[in-house]
């Protein structure tokens, strides 16, 4: 499987980064050099095997319904670059 | 011109009623200071494990049962992704392939006509996070500031089939939705708090077109009111663009409730752009048969029962019935207004009469109405045993809604008793006779209306508290 540059552009674009078109190319060719490992993956013969997201025989690992304190006010936005009216403070956001 | 067939499905979210998180230990509660319920779960910090809340699955299943779906029983959890900051770990865990309910349906009925409306899936997510703009809108604002008290509360996502032909049909499905939310306790249902959120999927296409024309969603519909002006608006919005020749895109818009129209947020990113994948942090859930079967008995009286129930047990109308149990306030008031009121009926009338109106004018719900069932089904007794007459009932009430007292002290208090009393009617009566000659020539003379005339200077001089039914028999017998 192979990705094209303008592959790559919509990528950056959904986790919002901005590359350059400098470097476009260089990106293009790292994600096909990556996704190459996945080929060898893919040419295995996986006929009537069932997909696997979930590799322990483990279901139905649930907690009750109990609310817990979580960390204080002044913890959670101890780590944030900015804060702003006690909220994380993020830069404008435009859909 | 050509005519048009709307169609509509509407997405619906419910947070789900549970004290803690859906994936963390955080309460669910709401609270007015941001980042308080936060946890390094639902601040998405490295090294945290998602574990579900079992209530959750509970509430689901209820709900599900609820709308006639068929539940699940392998249940597996995916990862939306998106990247904006309301939430912190770019991606919300919810269910894509592999929903909890599939195949139920509601049934709506609109004057008169009965209709099916599916109801094609219901899945668990979680909910996102809160930004608070610095400006008035997203677009003047340089930044924004988040709060994560609710990323990652428990909520169902309830998915209609596109079967609704109007913004009538829209508002009843989701009336009937929001009392079975109530009814079964899963969700508290308060629209302009958004804890139920509606959007809606409007297209258009020619009369008798099988094939669907373009999808547009609207979003940010707080209220009944909202849904059913924004269709309307839609269609119109639509028709316009495709009369033109224009061509409609497949996009988001946003409801603009002061300006009474809808507005482009941003084109739609296709489902592959989400990237969907498997969580593998939260292993599959298994529904067996014995949980399913638990839950359905102990569903409570829904709304359909209800309504069925006050017709049978208490003689209503289907009208009144449907009115009352639309909302489970509403209902509980009256079951509660019966058991001393000797005159359902009575109850019934008051509800949707002057007390609709009035909780309408003050914008408030019955939850919140200070009259109790008990002094509102006294009132109807007092009415019943003809101690008070319709007028004086709503003189009474009036009283009542300034102070919840009883009508029986208010009556003492106010002297509003009705007079039943020969001897003072007779007085009244003939007084009026006496002061009136004129309307009793003309009664005498055949005109059958001077009556009315002289029985309203009677109820004037009694100020009202005359029993009307022995004015009119003491008054015709006086004048034969």
């Amino acid at each position: 499987m192979k990705v094209s540059a303008e592959e790559v552009k919509h990528i950056a674009q959904l986790s919002r980064l901005t590359v350059p078109e400098t470097e476009m190319q260089i990106f293009t060719e790292q994600f096909n050099q990556i996704l190459s490992y996945a080929d060898i993956m893919q040419k295995v013969d996986t006929t009537g095997i069932e997909p696997t997201p979930y590799v322990l025989p483990i279901t139905n690992a649930f907690r009750e319904d109990i609310a817990k304190p979580g960390v204080s006010h002044e913890a959670a936005l101890s780590n944030a670059p900015a804060v702003e009216n006690d909220g994380f403070k993020v830069p404008r956001v435009l859909e | 011109m050509t005519k048009y067939t709307t169609v509509i499905g509407l997405e619906v979210h419910a947070e789900l009623k549970t004290k803690s998180k859906a994936f963390c230990t955080c309460s669910a509660e709401f609270t007015n200071v941001p980042n308080t319920h936060v946890c390094p779960g639902c601040l998405g910090l490295p090294g945290t494990l998602p574990v579900l809340n079992k209530q959750v699955v509970e509430f689901a299943i209820r709900a599900g049962l609820a709308v006639n779906c068929e539940i699940q029983k392998y249940n597996k959890f995916d990862r939306k992704s998106y990247f904006y900051p309301d939430l912190c770990t770019n991606y919300q865990i919810s269910q894509l392939d592999k929903p909890i309910c599939l195949a139920g349906h509601i049934d709506i009925n609109v004057d008169g006509e009965e209709k099916r409306i599916g109801v094609t899936r219901i899945h668990m997510e979680q909910d996102a996070g809160k930004l608070v703009h610095s400006g008035a809108t997203i677009s003047t604002s340089d930044y924004s500031g988040v709060d994560y008290n609710r990323a990652g509360v428990a909520l169902i996502e309830i998915v209609s089939e596109p079967d609704m032909r109007s913004a009538e049909e829209a508002r009843a499905y989701l009336e009937n939705l929001k009392a079975i939310l109530e009814y079964t306790d899963v969700c508290d249902c308060k629209m302009q708090e958004g804890s139920l959120r509606c959007d809606a999927n409007v297209s258009i296409m020619p009369e008798g077109a099988t094939e669907f024309g373009t999808r547009i969603e609207i979003k940010n519909l707080n209220s009944f009111r909202a849904l059913v002006r924004a269709i309307d608006y839609e269609v119109q919005r639509q028709k316009e663009v495709l009369e033109d020749g224009g061509r409609l895109i497949q996009e988001t818009r946003t409801w603009d409730d002061a300006n009474g129209v809808t507005l482009s947020m941003r084109n739609k990113e296709t489902a592959e752009d989400y990237r969907y994948f498997p969580d593998a942090d939260l292993v599959p859930v298994i529904i067996d048969d014995a949980w399913i079967e638990r839950v359905r008995a102990e569903l409570p009286e829904l709304p359909a029962q209800r309504q069925a129930r006050l017709m049978e047990q208490f003689g209503l109308p289907k009208y009144d019935a449907s009115i009352i149990v639309s909302t489970k306030a509403m209902a509980e008031y009256f079951d509660e207004a019966v058991k001393t009121a000797k005159d359902a009926k009575g109850v019934s009338n008051w509800l949707l009469g002057d007390v609709s109106a009035y909780l309408n004018n003050e914008g408030i719900s019955i939850s919140e109405f200070k009259v109790s069932p008990a002094n509102l089904a006294e009132l109807v007794n007092l009415t019943k045993e003809g101690v008070l007459s319709s007028k004086l009932a709503k003189k009474v009430f009036t009283e009542m809604l300034k102070e919840d007292k009883s009508p029986k002290a208010l009556v003492k208090e106010l002297g509003l008793e009705q007079v039943s009393d020969e001897g003072a009617i007779m007085q009244f009566v003939e007084e009026a006779i006496a002061e009136n000659p004129q309307s009793v020539a003309d009664f005498k003379a055949g005109k059958d209306r001077a009556i009315g005339f002289l029985v309203g200077q009677i109820m004037k001089k009694s100020k009202g508290k005359a029993n009307p039914g022995m004015v009119q028999k003491m008054l015709k017998e006086k004048l034969q």
